[in-house]
């Protein structure tokens, strides 16, 4: 087919393959980091267990910042930062770092926000049988949260599935450098539509199965 | 008799930024052991500050909290974390888990019990027996009926096997009928158990199916506290008046009082007296009759009780005869007129 004589298959695997890379490691340190920021977000804040005024503005302040830069300035402003982290500031790895500081905070925020739909008095409860403020945070607020947390996460990865598309920009590997190496700088827009309908049926895929997490665990 | 619970002194101040609300004023409060006792007042009258004072889920501004002979307010968070898992506890909307089988919800607070898991699986079994929820260990707690999750909240709150049972409005999003079922319940599990109960609520029906005794409240302070009975039959402030009302036509002795013609007496009698035609017999033994005004005969928990509005007719030494003659009887008789 005359159409898709620019597209070269195998480096759309190859990007393909470096795209799910970026977004697997790149979730799970966002995972992690942003569900641990969300936890304290959240249990620092007015009427929670572990209610701190001060923290939590510190906190909140400094999510707030991360999340009102733009992805693309953020990612070259931390470039010095990345560089001592992974030793370079392009590709996979290079990218890796920024999606991380960019997609942990937003994250946390709606960890911040499942948390604060567990019915209060279930904690209440939790507390009048004796149970530690540890076990209450673990098997009962995030088991009570699990399907919000779950479609958090889904709007995470379909954030960072975009982010690392942007990372193209500025050498960042995957499918987005593609789409801009090639299908822009060089005017091919059969390559373009390639990896534009890729990073489609991979969102797509995400959402999918995310709402299907949803609807397993939900027991409303 | 031994004082399972004592709050002595307890005042619970709420401070929200320049404003104070008072929600305790010097609460003294003895719950004896084995008895079911009652808390009754209006929303904002600090009942629930009461009892979550009792586990100190509100920790007093001043005052003691004492439970089974160990003083709370001056335990570390751990030892009071250990006490807890003795006190049980059900709540108005039940705070089940909602992702969490009526079976793991009653296992629930056994995860922090030494208990093996054959021993919980075990008691957990005897637990649903004990509700009647066998059938339904499997379903989650949205698929239950109102009285069913309270069910399952009563479960829950004796798996530990606890020395006192609270109760938050246990009742108060049930209908009549369910209302009747789970208030039977927990007066099983007082005479069977002999668990001590202590609950709240704002129904005076509830107060005299299954409590001993009772205290009322009023902006913060008990204002009244005694035998549902005497409570029941005497209510002495306003407030208590009217939930007493509730269950039964307050007696209007000034809009009776008008119209008579010989003296107005109420006479309250209980226990086997109830049953017995005292009044009858002893009118009988003079020439004076009588006329019933009004009256209530009814039940407070498992004693038999009556209150009669009665006017004697006939002469002055009659009618003395026949009130210090029911009186002998044991009757409280008052003149009203």
């Amino acid at each position: 087919m005359s159409f898709f004589e620019n597209v070269n298959w195998a480096d759309i695997w190859k990007a393909s393959k470096e795209t799910l890379t970026m977004l697997g490691a790149s979730l799970f340190f966002t995972l992690i980091i942003g569900l641990i920021i969300g936890l304290v977000l959240f249990l620092t804040s007015s009427g929670q267990l572990l209610q701190n005024k001060w923290l939590y503005r510190l906190i909140s302040m400094v999510v707030n910042v991360l999340r009102s830069v733009p992805f693309v300035i953020l990612m070259i402003t931390i470039m010095p930062l990345t560089k001592m982290m992974v030793g370079t500031s392009i590709g996979v790895k290079g990218a890796i770092p920024p999606l991380v500081v960019a997609a942990a905070p937003f994250f946390a925020r709606l960890v911040e926000a499942a948390l604060r739909e567990v019915d209060r008095g279930i904690i209440e409860a939790a507390q009048a049988m004796g149970f530690s403020k540890g076990m209450i945070v673990w098997q009962v607020m995030v088991r009570e949260s699990r399907t919000g947390l779950i479609a958090a996460v889904t709007i995470t990865a379909v954030t960072l599935v975009s982010y690392t598309a942007m990372s193209g920009i500025i050498g960042g590997g995957g499918l987005g450098d593609l789409a801009i190496r090639f299908g822009y700088q060089r005017y091919r827009p059969d390559v373009m539509l390639v990896t534009v309908a890729f990073l489609v049926i991979l969102v797509q895929a995400l959402q999918m199965a995310g709402d299907a997490l949803v609807r397993r665990f939900s027991r409303k | 008799m031994f004082d399972l619970i004592e709050l002595a002194g307890v005042n619970k101040v709420y401070r929200a930024g320049a404003s104070e609300v008072q929600a305790l004023i010097d609460v003294n409060v003895t719950v004896n052991k084995g008895e079911i006792f009652g808390v009754i007042g209006h929303s904002g009258a600090g009942k629930s500050t009461l009892l979550r004072c009792v586990n100190l889920l509100e920790r007093p501004s001043e005052g003691r909290v004492t439970v089974g002979g160990t003083e709370l307010t001056s335990l570390g968070e751990k030892e009071l974390q250990s006490r807890r898992q003795k006190i049980g506890m059900i709540f108005q909307h039940f705070n089940l888990l909602t992702t969490a089988t009526v079976r793991d919800n009653v296992a629930f607070p056994l995860k922090i019990s030494s208990l093996t898991k054959k021993e919980v699986k075990a008691r957990v079994d005897e637990l649903l027996e004990l509700v009647g929820l066998r059938d339904h260990q499997h379903k989650y707690p949205a698929q239950l009926s109102g009285g069913q999750k309270q069910r399952v909240g009563i479960a829950r709150a004796l798996a530990n096997h606890p020395d006192v049972l609270l109760c938050d409005e246990a009742t108060s999003a049930l209908d009549p009928h369910t209302t009747e079922s789970i208030l039977e319940l927990l007066k099983d599990i007082n005479s069977k158990l002999g668990i001590t109960i202590l609950l709240i609520t704002h129904e005076m029906n509830v107060i005299r199916s299954i409590c001993d005794r009772v205290a009322v409240m009023d902006q913060g302070r008990v204002i009244e506290m005694g035998d549902v009975l005497s409570v029941f039959l005497n209510p002495q402030h306003p407030t208590t008046k009217g939930f007493v009302s509730q269950v039964t036509d307050m007696i209007d002795t000034e809009a009776l009082g008008i119209r008579s013609e010989g003296r107005v007496v109420r006479i309250n009698y209980m226990g086997n007296t109830a049953y017995e035609p005292v009044l009858f017999e002893t009118v009988r033994s003079t020439a004076a009759t009588f006329v019933i005004l009004q009256g209530t005969v009814s039940r407070m928990k498992d004693t038999p009780y009556g209150q009669l509005i009665v006017e004697l007719r006939g002469e002055r030494k009659d009618t003395d005869h026949i009130i210090s003659e029911l009186r002998q009887q044991g009757l409280d008789v008052t003149i009203i007129q």
